[in-house]
C-alpha cells in the first residue's frame, strides 16, 4: 500500500494544472467564438445578406475543430476528480458532486445535440429553427461554464454545508447557498467575459490578417465589426467584474489576496501596487527583509479596491499568520497556531466521536460531536504543520496577477481605438499598425485567461477547499509513479493535439471563408 | 419519500443511463469495422461521417454516467476511479483519442493523416468497449479494496478508500468473468452497429456486408452473454444482511434477485428476447432494416436490470472481494438524503431532454444517407 508524500501531492497537482490549463487553451474560444458565430448568423437571418451567412459559416468551421479538443480535454477533468483526488471525492462530493451532474444532464447534452442541427442542418431545418439551434449550442457552452463555476467556486468559499461525523463528510443543506453564492456569480461573469474577450481578439486578430494580405476583404470588415463592439463591451465589463472578484477574495481569501499583492505586512490604508519588482531574497514571511526592489504604488489603492474604503485593514501574509487584528466582523483574528490548534481539537474530537458510537457511549459521542462543531470551522488546519505551509507560492500568484490586470487594461485601449476606426472611419486596411497589433494581441488574450486560473487555483493553495481540507488529505492512495506515467501520457497527447489543431486552424484561415 | 427510496430511485437511473450508454456504444462498435467492413475510401467515408453524426450522444452519455455517479454515489466514485486506476485511465485515454478524430481526421495540416485519427477511432471501438464491459463485470465479481472512513482522523495518512493491487484496476483482467463481459460489449457494439448501418445506409454493398458481418458478430455476442449470465447466476452473490449491514455471500443471489423482484425479471428477459428479436429478423428478412430499434430497446432494458440487480434486493453492488465489509451498497455509499432530494427534482429535466434529443435525431434523419448527403451537408469529416 501506498503512503502519502509530499511527491505523490506534487504531480498529481501538477497532472490537475496541466489538463485544466489545457482544457482552458480550448474553452474560452468555445464561449466567445460561440456568441460571435451566433450574431453573425442573426444578422444573416435578419438581412437576408448571403455575405453574413459566409461569414458565420467559417468561424463554426473555426468553432467546430476548437470545440472537439475542447471535448477531448474535458472527459478526463471530470473523472480526475475521482481518479486522482479520491478523498476529496467523498468527503465533499455530496456537494461537490451535484453541479457536475446538473451541468452533463443540462448543458453538455444540450450543447451537443444542437450543435449536429448547427453544422447538418442548414438543408435540413428551417432558417429560423437553424438560428435557435446556434443560440442553444451557445447557451449549452455557457451553462456548463455556469455550473462547474459554481463547483469551483464553492471549493474557494464553501458555503451551504455541513460536517456530518456518522458519514465523515460535508453534506448539503442549502442548494440556493451554493448556487448563488457571491463568489460562484462573480466566477461565472469574470470567466465567461474572458472567453468572450478571448474570442473578439481572436476574431479580430485573424479578420486583421486577412485585411493585411488584402484578401476576403468583406468578410473581414464584417467580422471585425462583431469583434470590435463585441470585444469593448467584453473588455468594459471585464475590469468591473474583476474588481468584483479581487473584492470577493478580499473577503473570503485573505492571504489569497496578500499573495496577490506581495503584501507582507498590511495596515491601514494600504497603497495598490501599480508596479513592482518582488525581491527574491526575502526567504520566510518574518525575516524582515524588504519584499521589493521596486514598489511604485497608489496611496490606499488597496484598501480602497478592496472593502471601499480609503483606510480599510488589510492583512498581509505576516498579520494573518500572526493574527490579532480586527476582522471586518469585528471579531480579532486568529493567528495560524491558534488555527492549528483548533483543527486537532476537531480532528481528534473526530476520532474519539468515532470510538465513542462504536462502544455505545451516546453520552460521549454527543459530547465529542459539539467539541467537533465548535472547532470544525478551522478543520483543515489539524493537518498542517507550520506556517509556511499556509503561504502558496508567492510569484506564481504575484506576477499572473499583475499581467492579467495590465492586459485587461490594454484590452480595453485596443478594443476603443479598433471600435473608433471600424465604426467611424472606413479604411481601417490602411491602418496597418492597428492591423498588426490586433494580430500579436491573440496570444496575449490566452495569457490573459491562464494567468487568472493560476492566480484562482495557486493563491487557494494549500487548500483543495478553504480552510477545511488541504492538498494532502484530499488526494488518492496511489503511487507516485502511477501519476507520473499518467501526467506524461495525457501531457503527450494533448501536446500532440495542440498542435494539431493549430495547423489545421491554420490551414483552415489560409483557405479563407470562400471555401466554406 | 425516504431515503432509502431515493436511493433506490437514483440507482436506478445510473442503471438507465448505463442502459442508454449500452445502446449508443454502436458508434464505437462501428469504429471498430472501420477497416473490415468498408473496403475502399468511399466505403470508410460513408461509415465515418453516419458515425460522426451521433458520437457526441455516446460522448456525453458517458459523461453524464460520471457526473450522476458521482452526485449519487461519491464513495463509488472515490473507490473505485481513484482504486481501479488504470482501467479508468485507459478508458479515458481511449475516448480522449476518439473525441478529436472525426473532427480532424479529413482535414489539411492534421499532422498524424487520416489513417492515425483513424485507427485512434478503431482504438476507441475496440479497447473502450472492452474495457467498459470488464469494468462492469467487476460489479458481480469484485475487487480488491478497502473502505474505512476513520482514516479521516489519521493526520498522516488520511485515505479513506485504498486498493490492495498494485495493478490498480489491471488484476481484474485475471478474472476470466470479467473477459466474458468485455467481450460481451465488444461484439454487443458490433452487432448494434451493423443494425446501425443497416438501417442508415443506402450503399448496397455496404449494407449486404453489414447483414454478413451482423451474423458472424451476433454468434460471439450471444455466446459471450450466455456464459457471462449464466456464470453470473450460478455464482454466489454479494448480499447484504438488512438488519445487520453485514455483507456475505448468498448462493445464486443475482438469480434470486431477479426471481424476488419479478419485475425486473419480466423486464430482463423481455429485453433479452427485444435484443434477439431485432437480430433475427433482420437476418431472416430480406429487406428489414428496423432490427436496431428493437434491439436497442432490448440493450437498454437488459443492461438496465443486468446492473440494476447488482444494487436492488439487497444486494453490495461494488463489493470488495477481498474485504466484504468493506463493499459498498446503496445505503453506505450514497449521496445525503438532501442532496438526492435536490437531484431528484432536477432529473425531472431529463424526459425534457431525450424529447429535444430525439427531435434533432429526427430532424437530420428524414431519409437513409448516403454519400451525396454530407457533402451537401457540408460539414463533411
Ligand atoms: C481575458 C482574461 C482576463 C482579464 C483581462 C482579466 N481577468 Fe481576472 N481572471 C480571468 C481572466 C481575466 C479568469 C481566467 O476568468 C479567472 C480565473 C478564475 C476565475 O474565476 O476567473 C480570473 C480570476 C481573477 C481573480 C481571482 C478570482 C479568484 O481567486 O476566485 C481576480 C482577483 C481577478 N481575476 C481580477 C481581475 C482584474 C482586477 C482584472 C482587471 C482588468 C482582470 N481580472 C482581468
Ligand atoms: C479550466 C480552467 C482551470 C484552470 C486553467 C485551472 C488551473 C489550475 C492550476 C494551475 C492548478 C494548480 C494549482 C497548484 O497546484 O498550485 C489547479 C489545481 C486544481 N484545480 Fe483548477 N483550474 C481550472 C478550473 C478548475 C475548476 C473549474 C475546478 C473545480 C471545479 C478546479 C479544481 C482544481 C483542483 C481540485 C485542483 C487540484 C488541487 C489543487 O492543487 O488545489 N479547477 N487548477
Ligand atoms: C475541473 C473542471 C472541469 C471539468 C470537470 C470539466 C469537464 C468537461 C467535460 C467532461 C467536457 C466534455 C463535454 C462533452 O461531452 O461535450 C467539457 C467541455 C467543456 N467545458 Fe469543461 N470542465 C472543467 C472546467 C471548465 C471550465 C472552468 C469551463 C468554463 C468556464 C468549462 C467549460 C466547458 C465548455 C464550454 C465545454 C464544451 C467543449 C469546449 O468547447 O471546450 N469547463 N468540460
Amino acid at each position: 500500500m501506498e503512503l502519502l508524500s509530499t511527491s505523490l501531492i506534487d504531480w498529481s497537482r501538477a497532472q490537475f494544472a496541466m489538463t485544466a490549463m489545457y482544457h482552458w487553451l480550448f474553452v474560452p474560444l468555445t464561449l466567445g467564438l460561440g456568441i460571435i458565430m451566433a450574431i453573425m448568423e442573426t444578422m444573416y437571418v435578419r438581412t437576408g445578406n448571403e455575405q453574413w451567412k459566409k461569414t458565420a459559416k467559417f468561424w463554426m468551421v473555426i468553432f467546430g475543430i476548437n470545440f472537439a479538443i475542447g471535448v477531448a480535454t474535458g472527459i478526463i477533468m471530470e473523472f480526475q476528480f475521482g481518479t486522482n483526488w479520491s478523498n476529496y471525492s467523498w468527503f465533499v462530493g455530496d456537494i461537490f458532486g451535484a453541479p457536475l451532474a446538473i451541468e452533463a444532464t443540462l448543458a453538455f447534452f444540450l450543447e451537443a445535440t444542437f450543435i449536429s442541427i448547427m453544422f447538418f442542418g442548414w438543408k435540413r431545418v428551417g432558417k429560423k429553427v437553424h438560428l435557435t439551434a446556434t443560440w442553444l449550442t451557445v447557451t449549452g457552452a455557457t451553462l456548463s461554464a455556469l455550473w462547474i463555476l459554481i463547483a469551483n467556486a464553492w471549493m474557494q468559499y464553501p458555503v451551504g454545508m455541513e460536517f456530518n461525523p456518522d458519514t465523515t463528510r460535508n453534506e448539503m443543506i442549502n442548494f440556493w447557498d451554493i448556487a448563488l453564492s457571491p463568489v460562484a456569480i462573480n466566477k461565472f461573469f469574470h470567466t465567461v467575459l474572458s472567453g468572450w474577450i478571448l474570442g473578439a481578439v481572436f476574431v479580430a486578430g485573424v479578420a486583421a490578417w486577412y485585411l493585411l494580405k488584402k484578401r476576403d476583404t468583406e468578410f473581414a470588415k464584417q467580422s471585425m465589426k462583431v469583434a470590435a463592439g463585441f470585444g469593448l463591451a467584453s473588455s468594459l465589463l471585464i475590469a468591473w467584474t474583476g474588481h468584483g472578484s479581487a473584492q470577493q477574495v478580499a473577503d473570503k481569501q485573505p492571504m489569497k489576496l496578500a499573495v496577490m499583492e506581495g503584501l507582507y505586512e498590511g495596515g491601514e490604508g494600504v497603497g495598490l501596487i501599480a508596479f513592482a519588482i518582488p525581491n527574491p531574497a526575502k526567504e520566510s514571511y518574518n525575516d524582515g527583509v524588504d519584499p521589493y526592489l521596486i514598489n511604485i504604488s497608489i496611496p490606499k489603492g488597496l484598501s480602497w479596491l478592496s472593502f471601499g474604503e480609503l483606510d480599510a485593514y488589510v492583512p498581509g501574509i505576516k498579520d494573518i499568520i500572526e493574527g490579532g487584528y480586527k476582522e471586518p466582523d469585528g471579531s480579532t483574528a486568529l493567528s495560524f497556531a491558534e488555527k492549528q490548534i483548533k483543527g486537532k481539537t476537531a480532528i481528534q474530537a473526530l476520532a474519539d466521536y468515532k470510538k465513542a458510537k462504536k462502544e455505545g457511549n451516546e453520552t460521549a459521542a454527543n459530547e465529542y460531536k459539539e467539541v467537533l462543531k465548535a472547532n470544525y470551522s478551522y478543520f483543515g488546519y489539524g493537518y498542517l504543520d507550520t506556517p509556511d505551509q499556509l503561504i502558496p507560492n508567492i510569484p506564481l500568484v504575484y506576477w499572473p496577477f499583475h499581467i492579467m490586470v495590465y492586459l485587461g487594461g490594454w484590452f480595453v485601449l485596443l478594443f476603443v481605438v479598433l471600435s473608433f476606426f471600424v465604426y467611424r472611419n472606413k479604411d481601417i486596411e490602411n491602418k496597418k499598425w492597428l492591423l498588426w497589433a490586433c494580430l500579436w494581441t491573440i496570444p496575449l488574450a490566452y495569457i490573459a485567461g491562464q494567468a487568472g486560473w493560476m492566480v484562482a487555483e495557486i493563491g487557494r493553495q494549500p487548500w483543495t477547499i478553504q480552510d477545511v481540507l488541504p492538498l494532502q488529505a484530499a488526494v488518492s492512495a496511489i503511487s507516485v509513479k502511477s501519476v507520473m506515467i499518467s501526467f506524461f501520457l495525457f501531457l503527450a497527447l494533448f501536446t500532440a493535439l495542440l498542435i494539431a489543431e493549430i495547423r489545421i486552424m491554420l490551414n483552415q484561415i489560409k483557405k479563407g471563408p470562400e471555401d466554406h | 419519500m425516504d431515503y432509502s427510496f431515493l436511493q433506490h430511485y437514483w440507482w436506478f437511473l445510473i442503471c438507465l443511463i448505463g442502459g442508454l450508454f449500452a445502446f449508443l456504444l454502436f458508434v464505437q462498435g462501428g469504429q471498430s469495422m472501420l477497416f473490415s467492413l468498408a473496403k475502399d475510401e468511399k466505403e470508410r467515408m460513408i461509415l465515418v461521417n453516419a458515425l460522426g453524426r451521433k458520437w457526441e450522444y455516446t460522448f456525453t452519455t458517458l459523461v453524464t454516467f460520471g457526473g450522476a455517479l458521482f452526485a449519487s454515489f461519491p464513495l463509488f466514485y472515490s473507490t473505485s476511479f481513484g482504486g481501479a486506476y488504470w482501467v479508468w485511465m485507459a478508458i479515458l485515454f481511449c475516448f480522449v483519442l476518439q473525441a478529436v478524430s472525426y473532427e480532424f481526421q479529413s482535414k489539411p495540416g492534421n499532422l498524424f493523416g487520416r489513417n492515425t485519427y483513424r485507427w485512434f477511432l478503431f482504438t476507441n471501438g475496440l479497447l473502450g468497449t472492452f474495457l467498459v464491459g470488464a469494468a462492469l463485470a467487476t460489479f458481480f465479481t469484485g475487487s480488491d479494496f478497502t473502505v474505512n472512513k476513520e482514516n479521516m482522523a489519521d493526520v498522516i495518512n488520511p485515505v479513506i478508500s485504498r486498493w490492495g493491487s498494485e495493478w490498480h484496476g489491471l488484476e481484474a483482467l485475471a478474472n476470466p468473468r470479467n473477459w466474458l463481459l468485455g467481450l460481451t460489449v465488444f461484439f454487443l457494439a458490433r452487432t448494434q452497429a451493423c443494425l446501425f448501418f443497416i438501417n442508415r445506409l443506402q450503399d448496397e454493398k455496404l449494407v449486404d456486408r453489414s447483414r454478413k458481418f451482423l451474423l458472424y458478430n451476433c454468434v460471439p455476442f450471444v455466446i459471450f452473454f450466455l456464459a457471462f449470465v449464466i456464470w453470473a447466476f450460478i455464482a454466489d452473490g454479494f448480499a447484504v444482511n438488512p438488519d445487520t449491514k453485514e455483507v456475505f455471500m448468498e448462493p445464486h443471489k443475482y438469480f434470486n434477485n431477479l426471481i424476488e423482484m419479478p419485475v425486473a425479471g419480466i423486464v430482463f428477459v423481455v429485453g433479452v428476447l427485444l435484443v434477439l428479436f431485432g437480430i433475427g429478423k433482420t437476418l431472416l428478412t430480406k429487406g428489414y432494416n428496423s432490427g436496431i430499434w428493437f434491439t436497442g430497446l432490448g440493450t437498454v432494458l437488459t443492461v438496465c436490470m443486468l446492473l440494476l440487480i447488482t444494487g436492488f434486493n439487497n444486494t453490495a453492488y461494488y463489493p470488495s472481494a477481498t474485504d466484504l465489509q468493506s463493499s459498498l451498497t446503496l445505503e453506505n455509499s450514497s449521496s445525503s438524503e438532501f442532496t438526492l432530494t435536490v437531484m431528484s427534482v432536477v432529473s425531472i429535466l431529463v424526459p425534457f431532454v431525450l424529447a429535444y434529443i430525439i427531435y434533432a435525431w429526427n430532424s437530420l434523419e428524414k431519409k437513409r444517407f448516403d454519400i451525396k448527403d454530407f457533402k451537401d451537408d457540408g460539414h463533411v469529416y
